[in-house]
């Protein structure tokens, strides 16, 4: 072939043919560009999907939006599993499929432009060079997809339906409901009261708790790092070691500790000092409320401590020469520099520790399984939202319920994700995403 | 007061307070030592200085009539696929989003910042009833996919933030040696980035060991438990009667646990402050 027959060709060739014609049917348009090995593979992707899966996923679409017709024969749930999976299959063939029309309309501009095909071996290079990254994200993201995404969506879709113990396939069948179930969250008293007082413990709980860890921490950093303090290598293995133990195994020791009855804490603390019989840590509200916060303080401040101090050794002398210089007092060079220079090298992990604690389900299920019982309430005293949702999940079978409270504490959740989003974009403008 | 007798008090109000915080911490820790030494079941005689000295519940830990061993097994089962699984798996993610652009990559980035928030926890029926339908229920390599999948978001934002503080030349160079994409992975890249990775490896290689949430809802069978679940039960059935037993049980695995963490806590905190901050 010589030059201007190829010129009269690439002049002639259309990108707007051959985006219509991979809409029509993918590889099409591949075709009309003359790559016919990618062209034949598209069409036969499509031919085997067309036959195999879209039964399954129109069955799959069905199930999502009727959740079943027959009672006793069709079960809800796994219509549910079942049309969740399949909307998530759908979202990736379309994502296919528009990648094949945006695939043939770039090829079709730059034949237009005069671009020559490559050989063979090199398309096959170019191809893998082009899908490197998708190849090595893809069994992560598989995975990813299947135990977090899928299992987060089909929560988010049960909190509108009424599945619950008294309502569950296969003996009847689950509805859609709307938003009835968080409508019953604000009207219905019991409901009402329970959530209420659950959700202002759990602000409550995440504030105090990891306020106290941060500023525990925080005070205990400072003097180690002071340097008329000695032995400081021995101090930090001593501070770090509640950090070092496992949170399972140190929660439920406490919680024998603080046994009403013949716990440690008031058989050789409380009564010996004060006398009495002893504080019911476990079985009043109050005291059970006190007694998580203590205990979470000493799980959490080591980290902190640790943290800190890290951030505290990396500060330089100067700063604080020139405090001198200047005239500073100790508690302006602690306003002005040590506390603006660690805030700000470890904001985005003490916000994640605020996000832990919210969701900080051990603790609370562990200690004392969110007791004790509080009366005219479904949730126990110390239920934080997480051990709450647990509770009405696995103890009375409520799953709706549960699932709306669960999409509830999501939206709460994403306020912290939005303040890291904002974070991260401060730091972006200093190099590449 | 002048300046020394003021520095003075200081520092002993710093040592007490100090003091304070070490009983506090040691306090819970001996206690616990000590009921495992005791010879009777219950929490109420017993006492932190045993009366009677014995290492019967160490020795019955290890006798026939226990899963204990079982469940050590099974946990190290996990919590090795766990942690060679994560590493290969995150590493391979955080090199794809550190060093390449693709469609997509940007807003897969901030669903992962979004994701990380979310506990495993409000996902629990859907993964029970999943898993029920591929017959993963009860089994440990349905634990040990959770796993996996679950630790992505959070780990790959870890490591990709280290890999970035890694010099692009040093691909560059490679590249023009002639080293293919996965070349450029194995010998340069992963080499460099070990720290981050040591920090993931040993991260899910813990967090297996004494997470009770998700076994406890994954696995039914006594056979099929791990360590937490198993000590757990200890407790759970009669709380007095057998606690001494769970106070052994667990001292045995805290303490490698422990050892572990102090020797590497350094590297723990300087990987997290280096990926957390970067974000």
């Amino acid at each position: 072939m010589d030059n201007t027959l190829i010129n009269k060709r690439a002049n002639k060739h259309n990108p707007t043919i051959a985006t219509v014609l991979s809409i029509v049917f993918a590889g099409l348009g591949q075709l009309y560009n003359r790559r016919f090995i990618k062209g034949i593979i598209f069409i036969l992707l499509e031919v085997v999907i067309l036959i195999t899966l879209i039964d399954t996923l129109n069955y799959g679409l069905w199930g999502l939006r009727t959740l079943g017709t027959i009672p006793g024969e069709d079960h809800s749930i796994r219509l549910l599993v079942f049309g969740v999976l399949s909307l998530i299959g759908t979202v990736m063939l379309i994502t296919l499929y528009v990648f094949n029309v945006i695939d043939a309309r770039n090829q079709a501009r730059q034949i237009k432009a005069g671009w020559l095909p490559k050989g063979f071996k090199a398309s096959i290079i170019s191809f893998y060079d082009h899908s490197f990254p998708y190849l090595m994200t893809f069994p992560g993201l598989l995975l990813m997809i299947f135990v977090v995404v899928f299992p987060l969506l089909f929560s988010v879709l049960l909190a509108f339906t009424n599945y619950s113990l008294y309502n569950s396939p296969p003996r009847s069948l689950v509805d859609w409901i709307g938003i009835g179930n968080f409508k019953e969250l604000v009207t219905v008293p019991i409901w009402q009261d329970t959530f209420v007082s659950v959700l202002s413990w759990t602000v409550v709980w995440t504030i105090v708790a990891t306020t106290l860890q941060i500023a525990l921490g925080l005070i205990l950093a400072l003097m180690v790092n002071d340097p008329r303090i000695k032995f400081k290598k021995l101090i930090r293995t001593i501070l770090i070691l509640p950090w070092a133990v496992p949170a399972f195994v140190t929660i439920l020791i406490f919680s024998a500790m603080f046994n009403d009855d013949f716990g440690a804490i008031n058989r050789d603390i409380i009564i010996p000092l004060f006398g009495g019989d002893g504080i019911p840590w476990l079985s009043d509200p109050l005291y059970a409320r006190t007694a998580v916060i203590l205990i979470q303080t000493w799980l959490g401040f080591p980290f902190i401590f640790a943290l800190f101090t890290g951030v505290l050794q990396s500060i330089s002398r100067d700063w604080y020469e020139a405090a001198d210089v200047d005239g500073g007092s100790r508690f302006q060079k602690f306003r002005f520099i040590t506390f603006p220079h660690v805030m700000f090298a470890t904001a985005p992990l003490l916000i994640m520790q605020y996000a832990q604690n919210f969701n900080n389900f051990n603790i609370i299920y562990l200690f004392n399984e969110g007791g004790p019982p509080v009366r005219g309430q479904n949730a126990g005293g110390t239920d934080i939202l997480i051990s709450w949702v647990y509770k009405l999940t696995f103890d009375t079978n409520n799953y709706a319920m549960a699932a709306a409270i669960s999409l509830i504490m999501g939206l709460i959740i994403s306020c912290f994700a939005f303040y890291q989003f904002r974070q991260t974009k401060s730091f972006k403008e200093e190099g590449e995403l | 007061m002048n300046p020394k007798k003021t520095s003075i008090v200081e520092v002993t109000i710093m040592y007490l307070f100090i003091t304070i915080t070490s009983i506090a911490i040691f306090y819970p820790l001996i206690w616990t030592i000590g009921m495992s030494f005791n010879q009777g079941m219950s929490l109420y005689s017993s006492s932190i200085i045993p009366e009677n000295f014995s290492l019967d519940h160490y020795r019955w830990l290890f006798s026939v009539n226990s899963d204990y061993l079982l469940w050590y097994k099974n946990s190290l089962i996990v919590s090795v696929s766990v942690t060679v699984g994560s590493v290969i798996m995150t590493s391979l993610v955080a090199y794809a989003f550190s060093r390449y652009q693709f469609v997509g990559k940007k807003n897969a980035l901030y669903i992962f910042l979004l994701l990380q928030m979310f506990p495993v926890m409000m996902a629990m029926v859907a993964l029970y009833v999943f898993l029920n339908m591929i017959g993963m229920l009860d089994t440990l390599t349905g634990l040990i996919f959770v796993y996996l999948g679950g630790q992505i978001p959070f780990n790959a934002w870890l490591v990709k933030g280290y890999i970035d503080t890694i010099p692009r030349e040093l691909d560059e160079a490679a590249r023009i040696d002639g080293a293919g994409h996965l070349r450029v992975f194995w010998s340069i890249v992963l080499p460099l980035a070990k720290p981050i990775l040591a920090v993931v490896g040993l991260f899910n290689f813990m967090m297996p060991l004494f997470d009770f949430l998700l076994p406890s809802i994954v696995l039914s069978s006594k056979e099929n438990y791990t360590l937490a679940v198993g000590l757990f039960n200890f407790i759970n059935d009669q709380f007095a009667n057998n606690f001494t037993r769970f106070a052994a049980g667990s001292i045995l695995v805290a303490v490698p646990v422990a050892a572990v963490y102090l020797y590497l806590q350094r590297y723990l905190i300087s990987g997290l402050t280096a990926g957390g901050t970067k974000g």
